[in-house]
């Protein structure tokens, strides 16, 4: 099956129908198993068992700007390549998307309170992320503001593609400027700093998020398009009783 | 598995991930229910897309 | 079901609805608190002390920008008209139409204030303080921003016009609203005055803000 059946939206809601069952699986399992290994992670020296916060707010901010990395290839798709489920893609990320960046200002707000003394900082970290969030409400109200969702969609692609600019403000963040968030400890040059025994499952937990994303996302795509097919099939209706 | 003195901002963080994602997933399956229900509807009424009407069909 | 319940329920679910407004107002104010430490600088001590009035200020704003929504729509489709010329009387009609624009455009501004609170380092007793005075100040934002709002209704691009009609007649609720917050946090006793203040300002706008409103749409539809 090429990448032209997928740009058919019938056959692109067989494949996700069959593959959905699968995903959620492999989901629940890998998180499961993350969970299990984080349970049994050790203290840190310093931050004691807080550390465990970190095995669910790092993955929800690694995907919190994933996220957005999908919406703007899929806002090139539409602007570009013109790929009919381009758009569909890009409106069902942005909740979930939304949604793992609230996940991760709250845990790590939840994390800073016992390591820092506050709920809250204005540093560069937090604030650009504060901002990704804002910008995620922002695209969600521009979908819903306009009826078409086709003419939502240019509108929704050229915001994405200028907020994707966030992205590596969020990442250098902490490189850039005197933060107190703390710096890379895994994505950086010259490998992970981070001990096995917490590497290990933050990565578990990060590639079972992932999985959950796909999932999600997938699922929504599939919801996206049968609200569409149910607008065509309203206006037609409509149009007949008009006659 | 003793968490220290700071259990409650812990057991929070987790309890909020597993709410959040749990009324993601039941949102997401509501949602489907509810635009099956609408599809089963409208095709019950007649009203079908171009591609789903077989040659002949109402008008 | 009468003719008011009906109108605050319809306009309930279309300011809830896509395109609507009622969340746009709370990302608006979640947008102008989160951009007031970026002019003022991140001190945190600072924004404590300067919160209640960032808040209150912030939801004035999203107040004002979706006061537009409450006639303007109606005018464009027709229904307007219809209200004007039905047998409930205007000003009841107005006065449902305040409420039902409180309750999906102001509740949640008071409900969004506990998390904003936290980015303005604001302890639980001044949030709760913010909110109550929110709780009680902002229907009078919304029934005298309804006079505004209907007299810029008749005019094109009177949104402008309604901001700047407005403005002025919330600055007693502003005062007060600002004054009760930083009293209940610095000095609990002179707590009550403004409060109270704050409260009659609301029950004086329920009364003159319909009948205003109403006597606006007349003379301007005509």
């Amino acid at each position: 099956m090429s990448l032209i059946d997928l740009a058919n939206p019938t056959r692109f809601l067989a494949l996700a129908t069959r593959v959905l069952p699968w995903l959620a699986a492999a989901t629940a399992i890998l998180l499961a198993v993350g969970l299990y290994l984080s349970a049994l992670a050790p203290d840190d020296y310093q931050q004691g068992a807080t550390v465990k916060i970190m095995f669910i707010h790092v993955p929800n901010a690694w995907l919190s700007m994933f996220v957005w990395g999908v919406m703007s290839i899929a806002a090139l798709g539409t602007l570009v390549w013109r790929h009919p489920l381009a758009d569909v893609a890009a409106k069902a990320a942005a909740p979930i998307g939304a949604a793992f960046t609230f996940l991760a200002l709250v845990t790590g707000s939840l994390w800073g309170r016992p390591m820092w003394g506050t709920y809250w900082e204005w540093d560069a970290r937090l604030t650009s992320v504060l901002i990704l969030f804002l910008m995620y409400l922002g695209l969600m109200a521009l979908w819903r503001a306009v009826d078409d969702p086709s003419r939502a969609a240019r509108a929704a692609a050229v915001l994405t593609l200028v907020g994707a600019i966030n992205i590596p403000i969020i990442k250098f963040s902490v490189e850039w400027w005197n933060t107190l968030h703390q710096g890379a400890s895994v994505i950086r040059a010259g490998g992970p700093t981070m001990d096995r025994a917490f590497l290990i499952p933050l990565l578990v937990m990060a590639i079972a998020f992932s999985l959950l994303f796909v999932t999600l996302h997938l699922a929504a795509m599939r919801n996206e398009i049968l609200r569409r097919r149910i607008r065509t099939l309203q206006m037609m209706q409509a149009s007949r009783q008009g006659v | 598995m003793s968490l220290g003195p700071y259990t409650s901002f812990i057991v929070t963080s987790y309890a909020l991930v597993a709410a959040v994602v749990a009324a993601l997933i039941v949102w997401i399956a509501l949602d489907y229910r509810r635009q099956k229900q609408i599809l089963r509807d409208l095709e019950a009424s007649g009203i079908t897309r171009r591609s789903a009407q077989t040659s002949g069909s109402s008008s | 079901m009468t003719a008011l319940a009906a109108i605050i329920r319809r306009d309930i679910r279309i300011a809830l609805r896509a395109g609507g407004g009622a969340m746009i107002g709370v990302l608006f104010f979640l947008s102008v608190v989160v951009v007031m430490p970026f002019a003022l600088g991140p001190d945190l001590a600072l924004l404590k002390r300067i919160g209640p009035a960032i808040l209150w200020l912030g939801a004035l704003l999203a107040s004002l920008l979706t006061l537009d929504r409450l006639f303007t729509a109606d005018q464009d489709d027709g229904s307007l008209d219809l209200i004007v010329m039905s047998r409930t009387p205007l000003e009841l009609a107005c006065a449902a139409k305040a409420l039902a624009h409180w309750l999906a455009a102001g509740v949640p501004l008071i409900v969004a204030t506990p998390i904003v609170g936290i980015l303005l380092n604001l302890d639980a007793d001044a949030t709760f303080a913010v909110a109550l005075t929110l709780l009680v100040g902002t229907p009078a934002l919304t029934f005298t921003g309804m006079i505004g709002a209907a007299l810029a209704v008749t005019l094109r691009r009177g949104g402008l016009l309604l901001a700047v009609v407005v403005l002025p007649l919330s600055i007693p609720v502003l005062i007060f609203g600002v004054a009760a917050s930083n009293a209940a946090v610095l000095k609990p006793d002179a707590f009550g005055t403004p409060f109270s203040i704050l409260c009659a300002l609301s029950l004086v706008s329920f009364v003159i803000g319909p009948f205003a409103a109403a006597a606006s749409l007349r003379q301007g539809l005509d």
